[in-house]
């Protein structure tokens, strides 16, 4: 894929080239977290519930060896059958092996981030087995044949008549038709017969309880339960970080996940699965793909305090005018900035460049994850092992001997300002990345260095 | 090393050196059990709620609001009459024309509006969600004020699966354009029972 080549500043070139469109991507972004707002405003406590969150995560991350055995122990009791996967490919195998079992060579899922990092879909496709993603916004892309540009709002960057369009070869709705309530009728329909006939459905896990065994899986549309209660073989996909020590713990994350999330109190649906329905089969996933090491690693190991309810991006200025995609990765945002790296670093050592640092996800975050540090720690790593683009270390290799030389750096500011007052075509042309969109600033005449030699001559 | 020994040891040795797990604080009583609270969030995420004082009654308002819905399925006893066939169910797929189905909801909790359900309360765990419409009764003291007081209810209970309901099922995938009924209930009810207004 040649789009897999370009960075993130020049997939959100791409993007802002419609700036009707980026405007309009914008403020959608920022009416949900303006909606979060008005919903953790609503309730006193917000802080203490983040802080107690971000303490049980911690917690569990320090004992995750014991109550990942735990979990074990009790699902097995539960009668669930218990997988472990290191990676995509052990993960995308079992899956496989399990639809063969069932003799089938069709499944549905509801949302799961996990298996879009792990690219299930593809897999399975390359071995001829069908997946029909049940979620709209899941849906949507798949028709699409994109990937989600958000974790929790998947189709967030295409408008209703785009949608109207799919639906119209996809669905057959009438011509020209953009109504969200016609458009997702004919969806909801459409799905009623994959619900219906389909024997395996996949979800994915947004807590897992070390005490009791049992999973909570979070939808609105009841996609994830239609899914699970009519399938023969219900398989629920989870990352080793989806442990909390137990069940009343499930108040806490849940009275912040949603709120944080869309601002609604709460999905509509909190499933706690904890035995198969009789004759039928839960099989339980456990993966790392990477989780393991990013534990090892004190500066970024807080990210896998992470409960996807995408606040971050919602909040953050430069995703809001990027979209989802320019971040090549299937976790976007700040968020997606600091996991992505630990998978790979080269592949993504854009990523945490793509931020102002202004922190503004670190204060929305519902588990206290300190993103934004994350985001400049990762830069330092980055360039210290050698992935940061030619341009930039040409830049700070030359920021560094201006700066440790004072006689240069005198001159180099003076030469500076007069090219700024006198030909300032040389500096602000489509060369200059900071020249975008900006005006450069009016040059003073003396630098303060000069201007403090002269005061203080005149004042002695 | 098979992969679960792999992913453990992996674990075991990156894990953090560990932390002490903290005790979830009592918060100040900023959420009470009100019902008028639990009213006003129910609404506003698309349920509908009705005070009551008898099964009749109820049996009353049903049959006024879902006049035309056919099939209906109940699995309250004291409201059998309203059981559009005692036919039994093999599988949870020949649900699938049902129109209405009421249940009874365990708690309900006032800061979210969700009522929550178990196994126990439903014939087949699919039953809430295929339904077009869905109606619960709760009584009114099984209202709690927040989350925290829901699962000291709920306690060590051994469903083998349950759920918070939080109104008809919704998306706003379409534009961030909410409709109701997405692809579970298009309606949810809530019967209050005990209380005469």
């Amino acid at each position: 894929m040649n789009a897999k080549k370009q960075d993130h500043a020049a997939l959100s070139e791409i993007f802002n080239k419609d700036e009707e469109r980026v405007n309009w991507h914008d403020e959608t972004l920022w009416w949900v977290r303006q909606k979060r707002d008005k919903a953790a405003f609503g309730v006193p406590e917000w802080e203490a519930l983040r802080e107690t969150a971000s303490a049980i995560k911690h917690h569990t991350l320090s004992n995750l060896h014991d109550y990942l055995t735990t979990f074990e122990q009790k699902a097995v009791e539960n009668g669930i059958v218990v997988h472990w996967a290191a990676g995509a490919k052990e993960h995308n195998d079992i899956v496989l092996s399990l639809l063969n079992k069932a003799g089938t060579n069709k499944m549905m899922k509801s949302k799961s981030m996990l298996t879009e990092e792990l690219h299930l879909n593809e897999f399975l496709k390359e071995q001829g087995i069908e997946t029909i993603d049940t979620d709209l916004g899941e849906r949507i892309v798949q028709l699409l044949e994109e990937p989600p540009s958000h974790i929790v709002l998947p189709a967030i960057h295409r408008k209703k008549e785009e949608i109207g369009a799919l639906f119209h070869i996809h669905l057959g709705t009438p011509e020209g038709n953009a109504d969200p309530k016609l458009l997702t009728y004919a969806a909801r329909l459409n799905m009623r017969d994959v619900f219906l006939t389909r024997k395996v459905a996949l979800t994915g896990v947004n807590f897992a309880i070390a005490e009791t065994g049992e999973f909570v899986v979070c939808t609105n549309e009841g996609n994830a339960d239609m899914g699970a209660h009519l399938a023969d073989i219900h398989i629920a996909s989870m990352g080793i970080e989806k442990l909390i020590p137990q069940r009343d713990h499930l108040a806490v994350f849940l009275r912040l996940l949603t709120r944080s999330a869309t601002g609604q109190p709460i999905t509509t649906y909190s499933s706690h699965f904890k035995t198969p329905r009789k004759g039928k089969e839960i099989h339980i996933i456990i993966v790392d793909n990477g989780r393991s090491v990013q534990l090892g690693r004190e500066d970024f190991r807080a990210s896998l305090k992470c409960i996807r309810c995408g606040a971050c991006m919602n909040t953050c200025p430069v995703y809001r005018r990027s979209g989802g995609h320019s971040y090549h990765n299937s976790i976007a945002g700040p968020i997606g900035a600091i996991l992505a790296p630990n998978l790979d670093m080269k592949e993504y050592a854009d990523l945490p460049f793509a931020s102002t640092l202004c922190g503004s996800c670190s204060n929305v975050c519902p588990v206290k994850i300190d993103i934004h540090q994350q985001l400049y720690k990762w830069r330092q790593i980055i360039v210290q092992e050698g992935y940061a683009t030619p341009a930039k270390k040409a830049a700070m290799s030359g920021m560094n001997f201006v700066l440790s030389n004072p006689g240069v750096f005198r001159a180099a500011g003076k030469a500076g300002r007069w090219v700024l007052r006198h030909a300032p075509y040389i500096a602000a042309n489509k060369f200059d990345p900071w020249y975008k969109h900006r005006e450069l600033p009016q040059a003073p005449k003396a630098s303060f260095n000069e201007w403090y030699r002269k005061n203080r001559e005149q004042h002695e | 090393m098979s992969n679960r020994d792999k992913i453990l040891s992996a674990v075991k040795q990156n894990q953090p050196t560990l932390v002490s797990l903290p005790e979830v604080a009592q918060f100040d009583k900023y959420f009470t059990e009100s019902i008028t609270e639990f009213k006003k969030v129910c609404e506003g995420i698309g349920a509908t709620l009705h005070f009551t004082d008898s099964y009749e009654s109820i049996i009353l308002l049903l049959e006024e609001q879902f006049a035309t819905a056919r099939p209906v399925v109940t699995s309250i006893p004291e409201l059998a009459a309203i059981n559009s066939s005692s036919a039994i169910f093999n599988s949870p797929q020949e649900y699938e024309n049902i129109e209405l189905v009421v249940i009874k909801a365990q708690l309900g909790v006032a800061e979210n509006g969700a009522v929550w359900i178990t196994e126990a309360d439903v014939l087949e765990r699919a039953l809430p969600f295929i339904t077009q419409h869905l109606a619960v009764v709760l009584h009114k003291d099984m209202l709690v004020a927040t989350m925290h007081d829901a699962y000291k209810l709920i306690g060590k209970d051994n469903y083998g699966w349950g759920t918070f309901i939080a109104g008809p099922s919704k998306t706003a995938d379409i534009e961030q354009s909410l409709v109701l009924g997405a692809h579970g209930p298009r309606t949810m009810t809530i019967f209050i029972m005990g209380t005469l207004l």
